[in-house]
């Protein structure tokens, strides 16, 4: 039971399970096979439920094992029923599942968490990653936790505070002159000659699956049963893809009743690659030149495209486009409806879904998740512009009243006479 | 045009272990027939049945990504350094 191999996702090739990641005979990317036959699904979610408060309660499901010497504890992250902010949207079962409450506040510790316990299971020495920023701030934190050498490669010009919450683990931190594409390319080629651990190029068949965890999870989290819809912003492509196969997992062990999860994938218009495919009814995704607010985002060649393309045709979802301005203002939104700051990620995420309601295809009848899948405090640069402006004053009554009580929300100062009157 | 191709791991069985190549070629699909004819079976582990590049296979010319040039029709300059870089995982 557990992980037995790899597979080609392309031609079906089998190899053993090791710290390969492309097929020798199409150059296709590999993904882990796992032998579930004769899982009791009851005790399976026993053994679930007992499990830590992290993505290692799932480890059954996953392609590497618990290592606590690494282990930051990513995940199990709160689903909050979003009642102001489906209000604003029109939708009364909405659900936002916060993964920016993660140990370096983005998803990424999940796709990590799994990448470091595989690194260190086949023995490498050094891990590293090609990053947009909040990857390298998990493998540089985890890494930090398992006494590992980290190298982390990001574009340079990310935002400073992105590149702090890297630096402060000290990992050496290589800031590669060109865009994310350029690093990338990068780090497959220093992959290909040096025995490094780069969690998402060579140890990318164990890195993705850490991502099936948000499938997982708000499936636990809603009671076992699956949503209607789900939307989930699109980088690369694979945390789209492997909600999809978490909640797949799921029906196919019986631990939830299947029935047809609609998901739908957002994008920055200013990196757009799967959202213009997705409209011109290609099968495949043409790279473009990112320009864009969203960094997290901006991926212009993403890996899993295609598969993308399969999932959300397959289901039902789409794949639409969010400006920079609609970005800020989702980010704002978020916020002052739910209490919750989000990275831009999260604002093309929330700006999505509003286009997805106008446009009908999401509907109000149903159970909506939307993945918000990193914080704010690492852009603040771009939630400037959605921010409350402060009101200064000087410390005494009559400009509080002057200044402050005078700007009340319309809607505050409707409310009866505030003042105490004893 | 004398030009430098580097070879990753997984295709230097076809190439007796060498990591770069030096061929004359003017545009990158001579460069993968001048590849061919030195070593064979190169080409079919790079290109389909209808002489497309396979869409695992990245090609890079001078750091630059050949789909965001001219494919396959990409002119290569003299001295130009083209990679090979398979299944271009990558990504968040």
């Amino acid at each position: 039971m557990g992980l037995v191999g790899l597979r080609c996702r392309e031609c079906g090739k089998a190899f053993p399970v090791s710290p390969v990641y492309a097929c020798d005979e199409c150059l296709g990317p590999l993904e882990a096979v796992y032998d579930h036959a004769g899982v009791d699904p009851a005790a399976l979610r026993a053994r679930i439920e007992a499990g830590p408060r992290s993505i290692w309660r799932y480890a059954d499901l996953l392609p590497a094992p618990h290592d606590p010497e690494a282990d930051l504890q990513a995940g199990f992250t709160p689903l909050l029923h979003a009642r102001r902010l489906g209000e604003a949207l029109g939708l009364p079962r909405l659900y936002i599942k916060n993964d920016a409450l993660n140990p370096t506040w983005s998803f990424k510790d999940r796709v990590v968490s799994v990448a470091i316990s595989a690194a260190r299971r086949f023995g490498f020495e050094v891990v590293a990653c090609a990053s947009t920023g909040n990857l390298a701030n998990s493998v540089a934190a985890h890494a930090a936790r398992a006494g590992m050498e980290a190298y982390v490669f990001i574009p340079a010009g990310l935002e400073r505070a992105k590149v702090v919450t890297s630096a402060i683990y000290h990992p050496t931190v290589v800031e590669v002159e060109g865009t994310y594409d350029d690093v990338n390319r990068l780090c497959a080629q220093i992959a290909d000659e040096y025995r490094w651990a780069f969690v998402n190029v060579n140890l990318r068949p164990f890195y993705s699956e850490g991502a099936k965890t948000l499938g997982f999870e708000v499936a636990e989290q809603l009671g076992w049963r699956l949503p209607d819809h789900v939307v989930v912003p699109i980088a690369s492509g694979n945390l789209l893809v492997k909600i999809a196969r978490g909640f797949d997992e799921l029906a196919r062990l019986g631990l939830v009743e299947r029935r047809p999860v609609r998901v739908s994938g957002a994008q920055p218009s200013g990196c757009n690659p799967v959202a213009r495919a997705f409209r011109a009814g290609q099968a495949y995704v043409d790279p473009v030149r990112p320009q864009t607010i969203a960094k997290s985002l901006a991926i212009g060649n993403p890996a899993d495209g295609k598969y993308v393309l399969e999932v959300v045709r397959a289901t039902g979802g789409a794949v639409e486009e969010a400006t920079d301005q609609e970005i800020v203002e989702a980010i704002g939104l978020l916020a002052r409806t739910e209490g919750i700051f989000t990275e831009t990620a999260g604002g093309t995420t929330i700006a999505v879904l509003r286009r997805l309601v106008q446009q009908g295809v999401v509907r109000p009848d149903e159970t909506v998740v939307a993945y918000i899948t990193g914080m704010g405090l690492k852009t603040p640069e771009a939630a400037e512009e959605a921010s409350a402006a402060p009101v200064r004053i000087p410390a005494s009554l009559r400009a509080f009243e002057a200044d402050v009580l005078s700007g009340r929300r319309a809607d505050a100062a409707q409310r009866a006479p505030s003042l105490i009157t004893r | 045009m004398a030009v430098t191709v580097r070879i990753p791991q997984l295709l230097r069985n076809l190439t007796n272990g060498e990591r770069e190549v030096q061929v004359e070629a003017a545009t990158l699909r001579e460069a993968i027939e001048a590849l061919d004819a030195r070593y064979p079976g190169l080409r079919q582990r790079l290109l389909d049945g209808q002489g497309e590049l396979l869409r695992y296979v990245n090609l890079f010319v001078n750091d630059q990504d050949a789909r965001l040039l001219s494919g396959l029709d990409t002119p290569l300059p003299q001295g130009a350094e083209v990679a090979i870089v398979p299944a271009m995982a990558g990504g968040c």
